[in-house]
């Protein structure tokens, strides 16, 4: 395989794991689930003395406070 | 791409656009193919959004890229997350999609393809894509605040709770509503029975597998549920076909109507991992997936369109719903063209994720048109149905009787052709006992959604799987509204309870949770219940009320938009929000005058008591009714729709009065008072 083709092969296939990454976040948060690893950034980033949640613990979280108050939803 | 190019795109776009208008418009008297309805409204969608979209953001708002968003300023990694545009774009478009727009074009559809086809394009670029774009906006400057809280500040607290006594009552309507669709789908009709009643099993296992087994993978287990829905929908076709298991899953109206109410209650008090949550994930991705597959399968299939441009309906004696098109059929559409509840949305959990300002019109506006295609989709779909078929399935047993020949004579009458033939074929092909008087739009939107697919994947029995896949879809979500909404009602009323006794607002006490979920459930159950029982069908009732309502809130929308447009002085652009919120008043107060006055007994609740009133005084029985105490029941109902129809109303003229105060006050200050979060700078990207 040429070395051109070989790199064009590879952006190709980074491009399409971008695409497949931001597919499965999409679906995460329709269903009210944002980014972990976002989250674990931020914390991370801007509490760093501070305890980070597992994604269990996260995602438990995330779905009390989805329900917590009412999320609206449409007719 | 370059300015010139571009501008030579957008003609050819709107040349094309107005080609599909004009051919819709020239065809009269012979059918069209749908993909003409499809390829206009796709045109109209796009030039309204990038001309009046744009106009709107860049002049009447003033979007401001430079100025932080709530989710910069209060980034947490929870609920406040600067979220890229498309992954917001589906989260949005996921909570605003509902069963409104499928269900609202399918009923509009009695008057023909044509005005439901214009209110839904020019009702979405005008009013509903308007609405939900200037509500973010609005929110997103104010850290994010619900609508109630932004009405409460900027209008004041009376029009804050005026506001809020309308949602509560909406919900309800809302809520009775969507429930007596799923008991009209499922009535005598084991299949359907069997297949929604898997769901509660599905959703239980879906549950626990994410607490205990696999805790948070949420797209594995939605997987593996829908695959069980799938096998569901086939297992219900053996069930129906088994003399004896179809008899255990056959119900009347009242006995479903009966356990939906008890389902509801237990439902809402149950943990949300239990099982609202695992059926939300089920819905969402259902939704999701069903609306693209359908949007494929027409422009595919490419259907032909049954239906005639106008029917003789248009002045109001139609067996559907009652009423002339002015102001009904715009009552009707409800949330394919604009959506009072979108508000709610918009300034819900979207404008926490927002990453810029300048992305508030791809999400707000571009959220609602994506909604009103799949308006147009449903309207598609109700449209390939022969004319005939389509008013048997939705005209009440009190017009057309209860067997094939009565139906085709009664329809053939009115200048559809209809043969019994049709009707019972119709009912073998898609699995069922009778197709007669299924009113609620959705057993009519699953034929049509079966017609069409059928024509992707034909083959024997596919007619039947996919009706009883469709409505499935409807009532999947449909449930998941009636829980979710169950809850959401309870909130309230503990709110507004708490006003007057303190304790009633502890969501931990499970007293109060009980008291307000059984007023909750008590309130829509009622409408249900009489729904369910009214010889008319109930969806004839109950469906405009619910126009009615969410309209109204749409129109409180408005009003607040306008009011906050005065302050921030922007009143050149004043009409932006002012005309669709003088049009939608002008409806909702036409419709909710003539429901209450009407001397016609078919639309007047009022004239409707009497006539029964005088009757019952003389001790006579009227048809439908069968006894005295169904007589007075009907004058009961009659009085309480009366007395909800005048709130709705009184609501909204409090609302416009307040909001006039408001606005008065904010023309006399020299200054911008418009209450904004203060300027923050966005971080540089």
């Amino acid at each position: 395989m040429s070395p051109r083709l070989s790199a064009s092969l590879q952006s190709l296939a980074g491009r399409l794991r971008a695409f497949a990454h931001k597919l499965e976040q999409t679906a995460h948060l329709a269903v009210g689930v944002p980014d972990y690893q976002g989250y674990v950034a931020h914390r991370r980033a801007h509490h760093p003395d501070e305890p980070v949640m597992s994604y269990e613990e996260f995602f438990r979280e995330r779905l009390a406070s989805r329900y917590r108050r009412g999320s609206s939803r449409c007719c | 791409m370059k300015p010139a190019a571009a501008s030579l795109g957008w003609a050819l776009f709107a040349v094309l656009g107005a080609v599909c208008l004009a051919v819709i418009a020239l065809h009269r008297g012979e059918s069209i193919n749908a993909l003409w309805l499809v390829a206009a409204a796709l045109c109209v969608f796009f030039i309204g959004y990038r001309f009046y979209g744009r106009f709107i953001g860049d002049r009447a708002l003033r979007l401001d890229p430079t100025r932080a968003t709530p989710a910069q300023r209060r980034n947490d990694g929870l609920d406040y997350v600067p979220t890229d545009k498309y992954v917001l774009f589906g989260h949005h478009f996921a909570a605003i999609a509902g069963a409104g727009p499928l269900v609202g074009p399918v009923l509009a559809a009695q008057m023909g393809y044509l005005p439901g086809t214009l209110w839904i394009l020019a009702g979405a670029i005008l009013a509903g894509a308007v609405q939900d774009f200037v509500i973010l906006f609005m929110s997103t400057r104010r850290d994010a605040r619900s609508l109630g809280d932004m009405i409460r500040s900027e209008i004041g607290p009376a029009a804050g709770w005026v506001a809020m006594v309308g949602t509560l009552a909406i919900m309800l309507i809302l809520l009775a509503v969507l429930a007596l669709i799923v008991v009209k789908a499922l009535a005598v009709s084991p299949w359907g029975t069997f297949t929604v009643a898997a769901t509660l099993p599905i959703a239980l296992f879906m549950g626990l597998y994410l607490r205990f087994l696999r805790p948070g993978r949420v797209l594995e287990v939605s997987a593996i549920g829908i695959v069980l829905l799938l096998l569901s929908v086939w297992l219900g076709g053996v069930v129906a076909a088994d003399p004896e298991w179809s008899r255990a899953f056959t119900f009347s109206g009242v006995q479903l109507a009966w356990m939906l109410i008890a389902y509801g209650f237990v439902a809402s008090v149950l943990p949300v991992w239990l099982l609202l949550a695992p059926r939300d994930y089920l819905s969402t991705f259902l939704k999701v997936g069903t609306v693209s597959l359908l949007a494929v399968a027409i422009l595919l299939v490419r259907p032909e369109l049954k239906l005639p441009a106008l029917t003789r309906f248009i002045d109001g004696s139609g067996p559907v719903f009652a009423g002339s098109l002015f102001p009904f059929l715009f009552i009707t559409i409800a949330c394919g063209s604009v959506s009072g509840f979108h508000a709610l949305v918009s300034s819900g959990t979207t404008p926490k994720m927002l990453d810029s300002e300048a992305n508030a019109r791809f999400i707000g506006y571009g959220g609602m048109l994506t909604e009103s295609f799949v308006a147009i989709m449903a309207l598609v779909a109700a449209s390939v149905l022969e004319p005939g078929v389509y008013f048997s399935m939705n005209s009440p047993a009190a017009l057309i009787g209860n067997t094939v020949e009565s139906a085709a004579q009664a329809i053939s009458g009115w200048g559809f052709s209809l043969t019994p033939e049709m009707l019972t074929q119709t009912a073998r092909d898609i699995g069922e006992g009778s197709i007669l008087s299924r009113a609620g739009g959705a057993p009519t939107l699953a034929v049509g959604m079966a017609q069409i697919l059928r024509g992707l994947m034909p083959g024997a029995g596919m007619m039947a799987f996919w009706y009883h896949y469709a409505i499935l879809f409807e009532a999947l979500f449909i449930l998941t509204t009636v829980d979710a909404g169950t809850r959401i009602g309870r909130f309230m009323i503990q709110d507004l309870l708490g006003a007057a006794y303190a304790p009633f607002r502890r969501t931990e006490s499970w007293a109060a949770n009980l008291a307000a979920t059984a007023l909750c459930v008590g309130g829509w159950g009622y409408f249900l219940y009489q729904g369910v029982v009214d010889p008319l069908g109930g969806v004839n009732t109950l469906w405009p009320l619910f126009g009615i309502s969410n309209q109204m809130l749409a129109g409180l929308a408005l009003i607040f938009a306008s009011v906050v447009l005065i302050k921030m002085k922007r009143e050149r652009y004043l009409w932006v929000t002012a005309l669709p919120m003088t049009w939608l008043l002008v409806c909702t107060l036409s419709a909710g005058w003539q429901k209450m006055f009407s001397d016609d007994v078919k639309l007047g609740f009022l004239a409707h008591a009497r006539k029964f009133g005088e009757a019952l005084a003389q001790g006579q029985v009227l048809a439908p009714a069968k006894s005295i105490a169904d007589m007075q029941r009907i004058v009961r109902n009659d009085q309480v729709d009366a007395a909800l129809t005048l709130l709705f109303m009184a609501v909204v003229v409090l609302t416009l009065l307040f909001g006039a105060r408001a606005a008065w006050k904010a023309r006399r200050a020299a200054q911008p008072t418009a209450l904004e979060a203060p300027y923050v700078a966005a971080p540089v990207r």
